[in-house]
């Protein structure tokens, strides 16, 4: 059945010695999917596939185009799909400059009008100058986000990010992160984004996907997937309390009014991290002035292997992780009455 | 100690003969006395064109072998390395039966176009080809098993076809490794005697290259072959000087 908007529809099935993948995804025009998963999870190689760098069984089609159906024995060759793929380390070509990294695709598609057309898209994103510099004159934020031109400008109708800021350093993650977002924000296709990092996967995607031995084990909008994690992963990494807000130096005042105590806050949109386990409950206001108390009500109670997990309703609404032990001890139950402590230098703060 | 001494001095005492007997107020004259002459242009000549044969056929025997696996590639890959260990005149000798004119592809060629290879230039170039390709193909595809598959993989998600992958991509991230390929390449088939001596013969100004030419001196002019040799020497030295970083770290 053809279909006029540009999704995809994927079961893709790969199995090599020790290691199998099955997955069956399904994106929507314009939707940003992150899969998310551990390393080995088989998250590069579900890209690899939908590339058709790898054989598959199964079938994958993208804007009503079959790329490939296993059954018919129809695969389509990578480079005459219209797919673009983002390498974690850009993978820009070293002997060529950055405007003719940029012209490769069009040039591989014959467009006389190549070398204009990369001008452009180097203007777009203010590296105009530097468009005769060799890949390694480029810093690691700078690299990265010509790769990301150079496969825009093939306006591909599937766009693959395999970890694009994983590489980068810390301090300029944000940065290139920001104007990902963007660049994803104006691309028409189809976006998938495969990371291990949680926030990434929360700051740039629509729905995240969570792959675990190369099976979906958990899929849902971000808050959905942080609030309920269903794997011991998600939990670890994305069942954080993730708050937004400004930064306002020492604190982070969220959209709510409420505000967090935070060593080193920063200025503008961010995200405040604390894990579940910074969060101490009490049953009356704690002794001592930490910064972050607040007054609440249990709101559920989830019992998540040898964990509990409390999520608490107040001002700042925050998930607890404790030992069963103390849940009896506080004689928790939904409605209880609690108070809630975070240390200030539990809270990490990011950029949004 | 004493034995790394001795090993030393073995390599060192031939050179030094070679450098104190040269005949240094005659080796001007030598050089570019007329047979001096036409044998070092002769060399030239054979071995750059051996040299642009190994890398037309060359390269893409090595993307063959990078491409190959298992029993398939140890079997390629010994044949092609073979002439590396083959005696040079076992070389010489195999050409001639394969190409001579009673050879098995020599015959033919002989009977269906008159064509007779033994002993003529084109036998120079090919003797040389012979021994010194294998050179070129092992650079090559060394080359090519360090190459990162990305590269390749990122030109054809941009929508390159096969050709333009290789020549606009693989080939050039391949430069380095053909060139130094080559230059080894070269200076093999410079330095080759035995099987162009057998395959090719004496013949000055057709096929008497200068090893040949330094060989058949030493017994009439040994001025001449001596003056001949430490060209040979200087050209060996100039090639180690300017590739030290390349093979001294990778050899």
């Amino acid at each position: 059945m053809a279909r006029s908007s540009v999704s995809l529809n994927a079961s893709v099935k790969v199995s090599r010695a020790g290691f199998a993948l099955d997955v069956q995804l399904d994106v929507e025009e314009g939707e940003t999917v992150a899969v998310l998963g551990p390393n080995g999870a088989g998250k590069t190689t579900l890209l690899r596939a939908l590339s058709g760098l790898v054989p598959i069984v199964g079938r994958v089609e993208l804007a009503g185009e079959v790329l490939e159906d296993s059954a018919h024995r129809l695969r389509v060759a990578t480079e005459q799909r219209q797919i673009g793929l983002v390498f974690q380390d850009h993978v820009l070509f070293p002997h060529l400059n950055v405007l003719d990294n940029v012209a490769f695709g069009l040039k591989a598609r014959h467009r006389s009008d190549a070398k204009q057309v990369a001008r452009l898209w180097l203007e777009s994103a203010g590296l105009s100058d530097k468009a005769s510099s060799m890949p390694r004159e480029l810093s690691g934020g700078q690299a990265q986000r010509v790769a990301l031109l150079r496969t825009l400008a093939t306006e591909p109708k599937l766009l693959l990010l395999d970890e694009p800021l994983s590489a980068l350093d810390v301090t300029i993650r944000a940065e290139v992160r920001r104007e990902l977002a963007r660049q994803l924000a104006s691309f028409g296709g189809v976006r998938i984004l495969v990371t291990h990092d949680p926030l990434e996967a929360i700051a740039l995607a629509d729905r995240l996907v969570v792959l675990e031995s190369g099976r979906i084990v958990q899929s849902g909008t971000p808050d959905e997937v942080t609030a309920r994690p269903r794997s011991r992963f998600v939990a670890d990494l994305a069942g954080v309390n993730l708050l937004r807000g400004k930064g306002r130096g020492d604190h982070v005042e969220l959209t709510s009014g409420a505000s967090v105590a935070a060593p080193d806050a920063g200025e503008g949109d961010v995200f405040a991290v604390i894990h579940p386990r910074a969060v101490a409950l009490y049953l009356s206001r704690p002794e001592g002035t930490p910064r972050n108390v607040w007054h609440g009500q249990v709101e559920d109670i989830d019992l998540h292997g040898d964990r509990v997990r409390v999520r608490v309703k107040s001002s700042v609404p925050l998930v607890a992780e404790v030992t069963p032990a103390s849940v009896s001890e506080l004689r928790l139950r939904a409605e209880a009455e609690v108070w809630v402590s975070v240390k200030a230098t539990e809270v990490s703060v990011y950029p949004a | 100690m004493a034995l790394a001494g001795l090993g030393l001095l073995f390599f060192l005492l031939p050179l030094a003969g070679l450098i104190l007997r040269a005949p240094w107020d005659q080796a001007v004259a030598g050089v570019t006395a007329p047979e001096t002459a036409t044998a070092l242009e002769l060399s030239l000549f054979c071995s750059v064109a051996a040299t642009v044969v190994a890398i037309v056929l060359g390269i893409p025997l090595a993307l063959v072998l990078s491409r190959t696996t298992g029993n398939l590639r140890n079997l390629l890959r010994a044949l092609t390395t073979l002439p590396m260990v083959l005696p040079p005149v076992v070389g010489g000798v195999a050409l001639l039966l394969a190409f001579g004119r009673r050879g098995i592809v020599g015959s033919f060629l002989y009977q269906a176009f008159g064509i007779q290879i033994p002993f003529t230039t084109a036998a120079a170039v090919m003797a040389e080809t012979f021994v010194a390709m294998p050179f070129l193909v092992i650079a090559v595809e060394a080359g090519l098993r360090s190459l990162d598959p990305r590269y390749e993989e990122a030109a054809r998600a941009l929508g390159a076809r096969g050709w333009m992958v290789f020549a606009r991509v693989t080939l050039p991230l391949l430069r380095p490794a053909i060139f130094s390929g080559a230059v080894l390449c070269w200076a093999r088939a410079l330095g080759e005697f035995g099987a162009t001596i057998t395959f090719a013969g004496n013949f000055p100004g057709r096929t008497q290259t200068v090893p040949v030419a330094v060989y058949v001196a030493l017994e009439t002019r040994p001025d001449s072959a001596i003056v001949l040799s430490l060209v040979l020497l200087a050209v060996s030295l100039a090639i180690l000087v300017g590739m030290r970083d390349r093979w001294l770290g990778a050899l």
